[in-house]
């Protein structure tokens, strides 16, 4: 009897690994590849030499005033005299360091909560949603000794940040809940509440929902109760986003298999252990990239708060291009904006990325 | 004490209806301290649904079945009580895989018998140990072969100390060079007197361990017997054209 013994595994050939390999492979397979890839290069540097030359090489950067802008190029002198005004709007300018404080202890706590090698996640976590939110709202609005900044004073990119991060604190969680209640089968009246909920929410536009918030409302509450009207914007965005996030979060869970809710029951766990500790991380991996679709989405809606009067990065630039001394810088105004909005944007799809790597164990399900 | 304190499971005239379809018919089973029972039968005769009944994975809707003194009825805590006491292994093995081996294995001690971490995760490493994958314990489900995952998955309803076990065709989804690895396992569990109830094609293991072996058909049962008369001298014609058919081989 002779004994099996595998052959040795050989090094793979290299058109499977090298750089070379890889550029014979997918650019320059055969005549029609090789001639779309050498005009898409060729594209490429139009686009960018252009893109280099206008907005960096003959750009202006410094000065104070549009004749400094004299070299052909873009000019950025437009943004950065008006910095000030697109980061914080109307805020007064001896208490920028407000909001620039409670900006970087934003970044603080997002750094302590998003790199793994940092220790004690659960005081982090714990501290970012309870002390956090209540210095950010002393900073931004005042109190304890410090001036009261009135809401319709803020604007700009100070504006669109509160916006969206309190969304997306709160929209997840009343999502989760949404959907949860959503899938119950054994309470029928609290589905109901969240089907309809859900579906109303879903089924307007954000525009309208602001409008409502913003006009109609304080008809109802005549006199009495005005409620501040960033106040009742947020809460309009709060709502509608997270009938959003409900059906993301709906989604995730349907697409875990009936077998772990089965293995979580037969081992005696109750509905809330079974859904904390078994359903909601696995569904919350398989839903990221639904949910920073839709915290995105989330990030870009706030500028429609235009339409009610609170001027964000967009609504702040849109104002500045209408200054009479400043005509004629559209392009330099919107890119400025949309790189605002861009960034953030995206970072968050980045982090998600990372988190989809990270929290990977290799399974099929 | 009565008689039926004598039996640790009790199913007396159950009947389930998916729907208009009449799964279980008027279903009488008893089931004594230590006893293993093989449940076998065509695909759709009603024999997965059975057991599933025991833990209140389906409900029935008529009929009685207690479990361990416990009434088995929408009482949430009877079906917890129940729950506790009766460990189950699916046929998919139903691991969590976001949680490794060992924490698979504590995650329900620590939870529902609220015992502390690292009591529970010395019983989790003896019940790896008895399964024969103790040095697997920091890995992820997904990261083991199919016979290596249902080991875990029965060292997992083991941690829980269960006074019964059901089996949910335990080796169906496996290549056979896993089956006798699983089934080993069971063999062993066996022997030291657990109480198993197995739906299982496995008639070596059922002539092996069994003290009865169950046919069901179209959501009854058909005949019960001790193995060798089971096997060798079948009552029913429906018994006997299954054996032919699953032994033809």
């Amino acid at each position: 009897m002779t004994e099996f013994t595998p052959k040795p595994a050989r090094p793979a050939p290299l058109s499977e690994v090298g750089l070379l390999g890889w550029m014979r492979k997918n650019l320059f397979s055969n005549i029609s590849n090789s001639i779309v890839t050498l005009l898409g290069l060729y594209i490429v540097w139009q686009v960018l030499s252009w893109a280099i030359s206008w907005g960096l090489l003959n750009a202006d950067f410094v000065g104070n005033h549009r004749s400094d802008c004299d070299s052909g190029g873009a000019c950025w002198v437009f943004i950065s005299v008006r910095w000030n005004l697109f980061m914080y709007g109307f805020y007064p300018q001896d208490s920028y360091w407000r909001p620039n404080l409670a900006f970087i202890l934003l970044i603080g706590f997002l750094i302590w909560l998003s790199v793994p090698r940092i220790p004690f996640k659960k005081v982090g976590a714990i501290l970012s949603l309870t002390v956090f939110p209540v210095a950010a709202y002393i900073l931004l609005y005042g109190g304890m000794g410090l001036d009261v900044v009135p809401t319709h004073r803020w604007g700009g990119l100070m504006l669109t940040l509160v916006l969206a991060l309190v969304g997306i604190v709160a929209a997840i969680p009343i999502g989760i809940l949404l959907a949860l209640g959503r899938r119950s089968t054994n309470m029928p009246a609290v589905r109901l509440v969240c089907v309809i909920f859900i579906e109303f929410w879903r089924g307007v536009p954000l525009i309208t929902i602001l409008f409502m918030a913003s006009v109609m409302l304080p008809l109802f509450f005549a006199g009495g109760t005005d409620a501040d009207k960033l106040m009742r914007a947020m809460i309009g965005i709060i709502m509608f986003q997270s009938a959003y996030m409900a059906e993301v979060v709906r989604g995730g869970l349907q697409a875990l298999g009936k077998g772990q809710y089965e293995g979580a029951d037969a081992l005696g766990l109750s509905y809330w252990q079974k859904t904390n500790l078994i359903i909601l991380p696995q569904a919350l991996k398989i839903m990221i990239p639904g949910i920073v679709n839709t915290l995105i989405s989330l990030y870009k809606d706030t500028s429609l708060i235009l339409i009610i009067g609170l001027l964000d990065v967009l609504g702040m630039v849109r104002q500045a291009l209408a200054d009479p001394a400043w005509l004629g810088y559209p392009a330099e105004g919107y890119i400025f904006a949309a790189f605002m909005f861009w960034i953030f944007c995206f970072s968050m799809s980045r982090y998600s990325a990372y988190l989809e790597r990270r929290l990977n164990t290799g399974h099929k399900r | 004490m009565t008689t039926e304190d004598k039996f640790v499971i009790t199913l007396n005239n159950v009947n389930k209806w998916y729907g208009e379809f009449h799964v279980l018919k008027d279903i009488n089973l008893n089931v004594k301290m230590g006893e293993k029972i093989v449940i076998c039968g065509p695909s759709g005769s009603g024999k997965s649904t059975m057991i599933r009944c025991i833990n209140h994975l389906e409900e029935h809707q008529e009929g009685e079945i207690i479990v361990d003194g416990v009434v088995l009825n929408n009482d949430l805590k009877n079906i917890g009580q129940i729950r506790k006491e009766v460990g189950m292994v699916f046929q998919h093995f139903n691991l969590f895989p976001h949680l490794t081996v060992l924490q698979n294995c504590t995650l329900a001690p620590i939870w529902v018998r609220k015992m502390p971490k690292k009591e529970a995760e010395a019983i989790a490493m003896k019940y790896l140990e008895r399964v024969k994958i103790p040095e697997q314990a920091n890995k992820y489900p997904g990261q083991l072969s199919g016979g290596q995952q249902q080991r875990v998955a029965i060292a997992r309803s083991l941690c829980m100390n269960p006074r019964v076990m059901l089996f949910d065709e335990p080796t169906s989804a496996l290549d056979p060079e896993m089956i006798k690895e699983v089934l080993d396992v069971m063999v062993q569990l066996a022997s030291e007197g657990m109480t198993m109830l197995c739906v299982t094609h496995e008639m070596g293991f059922a002539k092996k361990v069994a003290d009865r072996v169950i046919f069901m058909d179209a959501g009854q049962i058909v005949e019960e017997n001790e193995p060798e008369e089971f096997f060798n001298n079948p009552q029913s014609d429906r018994t006997k054209l299954f054996l032919s058919q699953i032994l033809g081989h």
